[in-house]
């Protein structure tokens, strides 16, 4: 089925989030959709999903305009979408989650559900795209990959021919991402297509025969996958992009943090953080690798004080931080950029000039005998917008509008103002614009060289590789190993999935993969 | 489902993927958003909702007089019978609420003329000090509904100071004060600990402290260093002269120096949560927890120091009460003040100025209401119902938005796209 839209505008308000927006999807062709967040690319697919009236522009299907008033109809059309949350009913099975919407019943009238049919239904798609889907399976009891799938199966067991994937390797390991591109490959050869929405470059260029880079709502253009990754970010972000940081080695020195057997315990007693152990000197960055949720938030809780640990110690220079408050820890020279700005780094309402001395207010610097110095904040905070570039009207703009990236540089000029001794950011660009990147990168490998241990907390392969000197894997609350930058990409993933260094070494050297490739 | 959606570009926060809105969605308390969004409404709603108030307060004066009542017998034979009539029951009843309230025109001298407007101020004294108190708890993300039993508090200890001692004047009076504030600043303090180190929703043990308030009073006026040598009557001695807070204008007004207390303790708390490090935590709790404790902010400390401010400014609203105007404890000492206080926070969104205003119109309106009843036969609970009614379109700003056609705020523009 070929799918066309054209001419698509969308505007919230004052905010256009698509202009004028032009696509053509032939059959049986993965197309990827690129662009940063907010480009408009959600919005475009919620508008061919039917989740969105588009204010003028036309949808068409093998060249006949067709209107969806809802999901519904998108569904009756043949278009299925994969959210970036899924869509499923976590306590129920596999098979019911794949009937629900248009249950089929036993012959009979009764409305007895023929759960059979559906099952039936799983297993034939599964077998059909080679991949092991058990249709009794609960769906909170699977992975995060195979719940992707169970999305995927729902959408083709309603004969989707066009298939939207919004963001579908997010939440998954590389190794998770490389079972996803096969199996894009293989409804591809089926003839499906697939809509492949990301901001990831490098599995754009892996999977896709053709992509269109949309930005701030509009298509700025279309590139082969034999493209550069450096040109489709420049074409994301408006500019020349570096995607290579080029930082100098590090020359460490001494070693003053050093966290020893570091346990926390979750409100039902079992670790988050297992036996935690490691090193980090003066200049050197660590990255902390890892798929989401295997322990790296509690670790970063506990190491600021907000949690405390079952057992263990964190020496910094000498003094123990176990058993002090927030407040303590950061007064001892910790330096912290929490993983959720919006929730644990930015107070939305406060200015951003408030919101650069959040945790600096009672210092004599900002205050006077409890009376803040409204001169000398409103002063820091010109100072900093223009250090950090800050993209701000004013900086009595309440900081919950801006941009993430532009939050982001809110949270970290905070949390660089002062100097540090040690210096913890939790995805440190979650969210933020390509652009923005480079900066933030630049100022933390800055921080690097004047001087402080760095430790990084990131779910971005890219991101760990780019900025580390070391890098120490975690899975399951435990260290998997802590190895060199220059560990590659397959080995890392294979221990993101909790294989030990050496054997993942040799599965890698085994089985090369498709996103292991440099 | 749409609207979460909807929220995904369209918002500000658009640049925030979607792994974080999830999260953060279900950790922010739904009270308490709704709490800041009331607080932070504009002031076009509180004046509009006065308005509405007024209007629907007119309609019932209308349907409820005898003489309207009488004319829409014959409604459809001479209709204007009942709308004059109508007109002139409101027009009535409203010009005597302002007669009562602000200016008399028909007093023969100026000091009998604008005695409405000092009856007013001094009515909304202690209104506007425990409001400022209530709106402390508010802007730090606390429903202090406790400011009730805070008053009886301030009251009880205010009062006894000023009774049972004899000190230098000034001093007496200044020391009775302090005792006011001490004492709400003790009892909503003991709201604020439980919350702080238990969880106890602060909403709960306040409303129950009223209780314990309540009767720790009427306990105390049973015993014998609270009540008169010699007289079984649960009221105690008259506070000394010396505690007295002065009166301004004489003794034709009732009008005392607690307005000016008044005046201070607004731009006390105007200073406070915007000019001083405290007040910033205050704000920055009440805006966002998480990332206060992130930036080292206590939130148990900050908890018991909200309420603490928070209880001792009722308790100071309680201690002025007395000894400026009530000078004798009893029983109903505090009446509705410390309820009336949370609608005045409402109505002055919690800011200083707007409090002030927002108290004196309240005030106005009890004292005004007092001579519509006697000059018109208007019932007085017809003010009670226009004070409700405000605090019932305060609290639904879109409802106020779209009776008035007033422009929606952004945020709830993109969620009319998708409707």
């Amino acid at each position: 089925m070929k799918l066309e839209l054209r001419g698509i505008t969308k505007s919230f308000g004052p905010l256009v989030a698509n202009d004028h927006i032009d696509l053509v999807i032939e059959p049986g062709e993965i197309h990827a959709l690129l662009g940063e967040n907010g480009a408009g690319k959600s919005t475009l697919m919620n508008v061919l999903f039917g989740l969105y009236d588009a204010d003028s522009g036309e949808i068409l299907l093998d060249d006949e305009p067709r209107t969806f008033s809802g999901p519904r109809d998108a569904l009756g059309a043949g278009i299925g979408m994969v959210h970036q949350h899924f869509m499923l009913v976590p306590v129920f099975t596999v098979a019911e989650n794949v009937m629900l919407g248009h249950e089929s019943t036993k012959p009979g009238g009764v409305g007895m559900l023929d759960l059979d049919a559906a099952r039936q239904r799983v297993r034939e798609l599964a077998d059909r795209f080679g991949f092991e889907l058990d249709p009794d399976a609960v769906v909170e009891d699977l992975p995060v990959g195979v719940q992707q799938r169970v999305e995927i199966v729902k959408a083709l067991a309603r004969d989707a021919q066009v298939l939207i994937l919004d963001e579908p390797t997010a939440v998954l390991t590389p190794q998770e991402t490389d079972e996803l591109i096969g199996i894009m490959r293989q409804l591809k050869e089926a003839g499906t297509s697939i809509v492949f929405i990301t901001h990831k470059l490098r599995e754009v260029r892996a999977v896709a025969d053709r992509i269109t880079v949309i930005r701030r709502g509009a298509v700025v253009g279309s590139a082969s996958p034999e493209a550069s990754e450096t040109d489709l970010a420049s074409m994301m972000v408006g500019r020349a992009v570096s995607l290579s940081l080029g930082k100098a080695p590090a020359v460490p020195g001494e070693t003053t943090v050093q966290v020893r057997g570091l346990t926390v315990l979750d409100a039902n007693g079992s670790a988050v953080v297992d036996d935690v152990s490691f090193e980090l000197a003066r200049g050197e960055i660590l990255t902390l690798a890892g798929v989401q949720g295997n322990g790296q938030t509690e670790l970063c809780e506990a190491l600021l004080g907000l949690e405390r640990p079952a057992a263990g110690s964190i020496l910094l220079e000498g003094n123990e931080l176990v058993g002090l408050s927030p407040k303590q820890v950061l007064d001892a020279g910790v330096g912290f950029v929490p993983e959720d700005r919006s929730v644990d780094g930015l107070v939305g309402d406060f200015s951003v000039a408030e919101n650069l001395v959040l945790d600096l207010v009672h210092t004599k610097e900002f205050s006077r005998a409890g009376a803040l110095d409204l001169a000398a904040i409103r002063k820091n905070a010109d100072h900093r917008i223009q250090e950090y570039d800050i993209r701000t009207q004013s900086a009595t703009q309440a900081a919950g509008r801006l941009s993430g990236g532009n939050q982001q540089k809110v949270v970290l000029a905070r949390e660089l103002s002062r100097p540090l001794k040690l210096f913890i950011a939790s995805q440190p660009t979650r969210g933020v614009d390509v652009g923005s990147i480079e900066f933030l990168h630049r100022r933390i490998v800055a921080e690097r060289d004047g001087g402080t241990p760095v430790l990084i907390v990131s779910t971005e392969l890219d991101e760990v590789v780019e900025l580390a000197d070391r890098i120490a894997v975690m899975y399951r609350g435990r260290l998997v190993g802590i190895v060199p930058s220059d560990t590659p990409r397959d080995v890392l993933g294979l221990m993101m999935a909790g294989v030990p260094h050496d054997e993942a070494t040799a599965q890698a050297a085994e089985h090369p993969t498709e996103a292991g490739h440099e | 489902m749409s609207d979460e959606i909807v929220g995904a570009d369209a918002s500000p926060t658009s640049g925030m993927p979607e792994p974080e809105r999830a999260k953060a969605a279900p950790e922010e308390d739904r009270g308490q958003r709704a709490l800041r969004e009331i607080v932070s409404g504009d002031i076009g709603v509180s004046v509009l909702a006065f308005v509405l108030a007024l209007v629907i307060g007119g309609l019932l004066i209308a349907f409820t007089n005898p003489e309207v009542t009488a004319a829409a017998h014959y409604f459809f034979a001479k209709p204007m019978d009942t709308i004059t009539a109508a007109w002139n029951a409101v027009w009535d009843a409203y010009a005597a609420m302002f007669r009562g309230a602000v200016y008399n025109g028909q007093a023969d001298t100026f000091q009998k003329a604008i005695r409405p407007l000092t009856e007013t101020m001094t009515v909304a004294t202690p209104l506007i000090i425990a409001a400022l108190g209530v709106a402390v708890g508010f802007r730090a993300g606390l429903f202090n509904i406790g400011a009730q039993g805070q008053i009886i508090l301030g009251a009880t200890v205010g009062g006894y100071i000023g009774f049972a001692y004899s000190l230098p004047a000034g001093i007496h009076l200044l020391l009775a004060l302090l005792g006011g504030i001490l004492g709400g600043a003790i009892w909503a303090g003991i709201a604020g600990v439980l919350k702080a180190r238990t969880g106890a929703h602060e909403v709960i043990v306040t409303i129950m402290l009223n209780y314990v308030a309540l009767y720790l009073l009427a306990y105390l006026l049973t015993t014998d260093k609270f009540t008169r040598a010699g007289s079984n009557q649960p009221t105690s001695p008259g506070v000394k002269e010396t505690a007295q807070l002065p009166l301004l204008l004489g003794d034709w007004s009732r009008l005392h120096a607690g307005f000016i207390v008044a005046i201070l303790a607004s731009i006390f708390v105007w200073w406070l949560m915007t000019r001083s490090v405290l007040g910033f935590r205050f704000r920055a709790v009440g805006s966002n927890p998480h990332a206060s404790r992130t930036s080292g902010i206590g939130i148990p400390t900050t908890i018991v120091l909200v309420m603490v401010v928070s209880g001792a400014l009722a308790g100071l609203a309680g201690g002025v009460h007395i000894l400026g105007t009530e000078h004798q404890l009893t029983g109903g000492i505090a009446g509705s003040l410390g309820f009336d206080a949370i609608t005045v926070a409402l109505l002055g969104r919690s800011r200083p100025l707007g409090i002030f205003f927002a108290g004196l119109l309240y005030g106005g309106l009890n004292v005004g209401g007092r001579v519509m009843e006697a000059a018109t036969g208007t019932p007085i609970d017809i003010v009670l119902v226009i004070q409700a009614l405000v605090v019932l379109f305060i609290a639904a700003p879109p409802l106020v938005r779209a009776i008035f056609r007033l422009p929606t705020p952004r945020a709830a523009v993109a969620k009319g796209a998708a409707a």
